[in-house]
């Protein structure tokens, strides 16, 4: 495999959290260095490099993936939201604040991947039982929490949420 | 500044308006937005990325080094055992290791050669680059070996610490002819912390001195590191915490050795360094668990009364001996369980061999020894026919009694109200006869539940604490704040948070008139590390001391009425503080450790107080156990503990859940595969932790403390790891009629246990 150093540059232009962005890099750099580097959006993390963790989790055209798995060039055109993005949905701002008020958040790093798992499930329903938020979230690893508080951090925003009522 | 001295308490208690209430996490906001900087998201003018060179082989004798070709050498900067300025040791309990291999390896993944270049992806090609000319030399692995010193390995036998206990008559007891006799032996594994941020520093270096950046627990671990290292006065080296994600033990002593390594290519380069584990390198490089094998021997009478005890400790201290000695001794002291055991005696080994050393996780050494007493106890409870609840029962300390090494318990402790919460709560009694009718009905699963009774010393072992002498300082400005200033780090267990509700109690505050300074050693005093359950319950209680003074200086100096509540505090503060600091200068608080009366330990003779209090846990597994694939599933868990007064029963809660969690993952999930002593399996692919459907509901409760409600609070950090792993094997032993002895038990391992349990019926 070509290394950024040696291999040609491209540019790719996509949007990130509402802003429009080009970026001149290998094709198959990591989405999440693209993010982190480029963009200086440092909210988005690296637990493994690998799409085990989750810590890297972003929406790419409103699907959550893991960051560290998509490769620049595969990111043309579309629209990118990140953790720095979700404070700007008032629906999102229930999660977050579910998550510092129930303990959903303890040292924080996985905190942002979590944030947005959680929030691909609550854009498509806000009825979810436990064990449906449970299966959502099973793709972002936690070491601090044995998930008790995330999983009630969750349930209790979307309470809140189905008696704000309105769309996401 | 005012002198140190016993801590003045403000003539009228405050009610403890924030102490107890579940107050959101201070740096919640930060980490729910993303826009808390962790040390990879930090970088400095002219930064260098780092990279380690580490020995492939367990054991060798370096005959050279070379550079390949393709890389731009004369771009790189290359720092060797030559290049240091000072000593090649860590410096920690002893100074075996070197920071750099020089001459022989002794354990894989050993570093040998720091490489830096502007390009990370530079130094990386560097990295694979280099050639290492290694002659292999005989290594082990295996306990049995290293104490026979088929191969020595370190010292003249492989031995880093030996403990003994010896209580009684253990002989006599064993040949009580009213006992029964129960031998077995328990192995644990290795476990990786897996705290998702993986470990780093940046360093820099200038004629002044050093300053490192990193993820730590322990700020002034790293300085002394750094100050032997480089030779300088304390005043010219300076280690800041930057927000950690997570340590569990891991960031207790390798970041030490990561500091130095950024800060010798900074000396080098001339300009800052970074150095950034990926997980594959943090995995294989750093500290884990201590594997351990234990052989424990009972005595104990058909009514179920305990008559002796007799165990063989050993754990796998790998290839330096690091924290071994530590972690030994609690492993030690914690081996018996609170019970009373009239004859015992322990003999306790740490040993060395080819292994990467392992190092500080959560429990320390007690995890091993709990899991395989109680483990011990439930087939004890299965041969006398008795409830396993009940044989610990009839056994448990009672005020007045003494443990193994001798501490009497003077609180008026009540393990019977601890484990009937959690009977109560796991319908025990109903659900373990219900099981065992529906398992023998047949099917492809089995159900079953599992008890573990233990307790916990917090604070450091023995007279750990009186070595330390922890000091807190607080800080009055004129605009009515009050600031904090520890060297305890918040690695998200809520350090801030807490020092924030007990200075806000002390002082007669509200919560936001209080700042937490940033752990760094050129602006806090050494607290201590942030290890050990400590935090709360040692700092929390000179910080609340500290506090306190500045409230009693300005009463005593007329500027605050004495009776003065929250809000007339609130309102008057900031005048009365600048009104002192006009007169005196400043106004402080300092305050410095003090043993509680009546604490003596014995390290000689390994008896005593060996920790100012323990917290005591009542843990039941609910598992199910599907026979076809030997998985196991845990459904439910119930944590009972009494911890003392809880603080911040949110954030309390939230520390027994993810011990629970990091103890059921231990049990049956994480399994460390060796090869010739090398990590074979340095991924979240195949190094398993628990995700959310892996976990069950835990419900965590702590009863009301023995001293009642104004008791202190006492460390829970790693209690609840202590628990998990026995009472899920329990579980599992209770659904299947089998007797596992051996974590981490994976479907793997279970399966060859259902199959010799199947032959074993015919």
């Amino acid at each position: 495999m070509a290394t950024a150093e040696t291999a040609p540059n491209s540019s790719v232009a996509f949007v990130v959290n509402g802003a429009a962005v080009t970026v001149q890099g290998h094709p198959m750099s990591r989405l999440l260095d693209v993010l982190r580097e480029d963009c200086k959006l440092f909210g988005t993390k690296e637990g493994c490099g690998e799409g085990e963790c989750g810590a890297c989790s972003v929406f790419v055209d409103g699907v959550l993936v893991n960051s560290c798995l998509v490769p620049l060039c595969q990111v043309q055109g579309s629209s990118i939201e990140t953790i720095e993005g979700l404070s700007a949905h008032p629906r999102l701002r229930v999660l977050q604040d579910a998550f510092v008020r129930d303990g959903g958040a303890q040292c924080g790093i996985c905190t942002p991947g979590m944030l947005m798992a959680a929030a691909a499930l609550i854009r498509v329903r806000d009825d979810a039982d436990e064990a449906e938020i449970r299966t959502a979230l099973a793709g972002n690893l936690c070491r601090c929490t044995g998930y008790v508080r995330i999983v009630d951090a969750v349930v209790n925003a979307c309470a809140e949420l189905r008696a704000l009522g309105g769309a996401t | 500044m005012q002198p140190a001295g016993p801590p003045a308490y403000p003539r009228r208690m405050h009610d403890g308006a924030w102490v107890g209430r579940s107050v959101s996490r201070r740096e919640g906001s930060d980490k729910v937005s993303g826009k808390l900087a962790y040390i990879d998201d930090l970088s400095r003018p002219g930064m260098l990325h780092g990279v380690t060179v580490r020995s492939p082989v367990a054991r060798a004798r370096i005959r050279g080094i070379s550079f390949g070709p393709g890389v731009p050498w004369d771009e790189i900067v290359v720092v060797g055992p030559k290049d240091l300025p000072g000593p090649n040791v860590v410096k920690l309990i002893d100074v075996d290791q070197p920071l750099l291999a020089d001459g022989e390896v002794r354990h894989c993944d050993e570093p040998i050669l720091l490489l830096a270049h502007a390009d990370r992806a530079v130094a990386e090609r560097a990295r694979a680059a280099v050639i290492l000319d290694l002659e292999p030399l005989p290594a082990v692995f295996d306990l049995d070996a290293a104490l026979r010193g088929d191969v020595i390995v370190w010292g003249s036998d492989n031995l880093f610490r030996e403990y003994r206990v010896h209580n009684g008559d253990v002989d006599a007891g064993m040949a009580d002819p009213d006992v029964v006799i129960l031998e077995g032996v328990y192995d644990t594994g290795a476990q990786e912390q897996m705290y998702i941020e993986p470990q780093g520093m940046i360093a820099e270096v200038d004629a002044h001195g050093v300053t490192v950046r990193g993820s730590l627990q322990c700020p002034y671990y790293v300085h002394s590191a750094l100050v032997a290292l480089f030779e300088l006065p304390a005043d010219r080296v300076r280690v800041i915490q930057a927000a950690t994600g997570g340590g569990f033990g891991g960031k207790e002593e390798y970041p030490s050795i990561i500091a130095a390594h950024a800060a010798v290519l900074a000396r080098k380069a001339g300009r800052p360094v970074k150095i950034i584990y990926d997980r594959v390198e943090d995995v294989m490089a750093t500290t884990k668990r201590h594997p351990s094998r234990t052989r424990v021997r009972t005595a104990v009478r058909k009514d179920g009364t305990m008559v002796a005890l007799d165990i063989d400790f050993v754990i796998d201290g790998g290839a330096y001996l690091t924290l071994s000695p530590v972690v030994l001794s609690r492993g030690t002291i914690h081996a018996a369980g609170p019970y009373r055991w009239p004859n015992v005696r322990i003999h306790a080994r740490a040993v060395a061999t080819s292994h990467p050393p392992h190092g500080a996780f959560r429990g320390f050494g007690a995890p091993q020894s709990v899991f395989a007493l109680e483990r011990h106890l439930d087939r004890v409870a299965s041969r006398l026919g008795l409830d396993p609840a009940e044989l610990r029962r009839r056994n448990f300390l009672r005020q007045g009694d003494r443990t193994a090494v001798g501490q009497v318990v003077h609180e008026p402790v009540d393990l019977d109200a601890v484990l009937d919460r959690a009977l109560e709560m796991s319908n025990w009694a109903e659900k373990r006869a219900r099981f065992e009718v529906e398992n023998r009905a047949g099917g492809p699963t089995r159900r079953g539940l599992g008890l573990a009774f233990f307790y916990h010393g917090a604070g450091f072992t023995g007279a750990g604490e009186v070595h330390l002498a922890s000091v807190a300082h607080t800080e009055a400005t004129a605009d009515g704040r009050v600031k904090v200033l520890t060297a305890s780090t918040e690695i998200g267990q809520g350090t801030n948070t807490i020092f924030t509700q007990i200075v806000a109690d002390a002082v007669g505050l509200p919560l936001d008139r209080v700042d937490i300074a940033e752990p760094d050693t050129a602006a806090v005093p050494d607290s201590g590390p942030t290890v050990a359950s400590r935090t709360t319950m040692v700092v929390g209680q000179l910080v609340r001391d500290a506090a306190a003074q500045l409230r009693t200086a300005l009463v005593d100096a007329g500027l605050l009425a004495a009776d003065a509540d929250r809000d007339q505090t609130a309102a008057a503060f900031g005048p009365a503080v600048a009104a002192y600091v006009e007169r005196h200068g400043s106004l402080r608080g300092q305050a410095t450790y003090r043993p509680p009366d009546g604490i003596h330990w014995d390290e000689k003779k390994f008896h005593g107080d060996a920790y100012a209090a323990y917290a005591w846990a009542a843990y039941v597994a609910e598992v199910t156990v599907d026979l076809r694939t030997a998985e196991v599933r845990v459904d439910d868990f119930v944590a009972v503990q009494e911890a003392g007064r809880i603080v911040n029963p949110t954030m309390a809660a939230g520390q027994i859940e993810g011990g629970v969690a990091q103890g059921i993952g231990w049990a049956i999930y994480e399994r460390i595969v060796w090869k010739d002593g090398r990590v074979r399996n340095p991924q979240m692919t195949n190094y398993i932790i628990p995700t959310a459907v892996d976990t069950p509901p835990i419900r965590v409760v702590f009863v009301p403390p023995f001293l009642g409600d104004a008791a202190p609070s006492k460390g829970i950090g790693e209690l609840p790891m202590d628990g998990p792993a026995p009472a899920v094997l329990a579980a599992v032993a209770h659904a299947t009629g089998t007797e596992p002895m051996a974590i981490p038990m994976l479907p793997e391992q279970l399966m060859i246990i259902l199959e010799e349990h199947r032959h074993g019926d015919r």
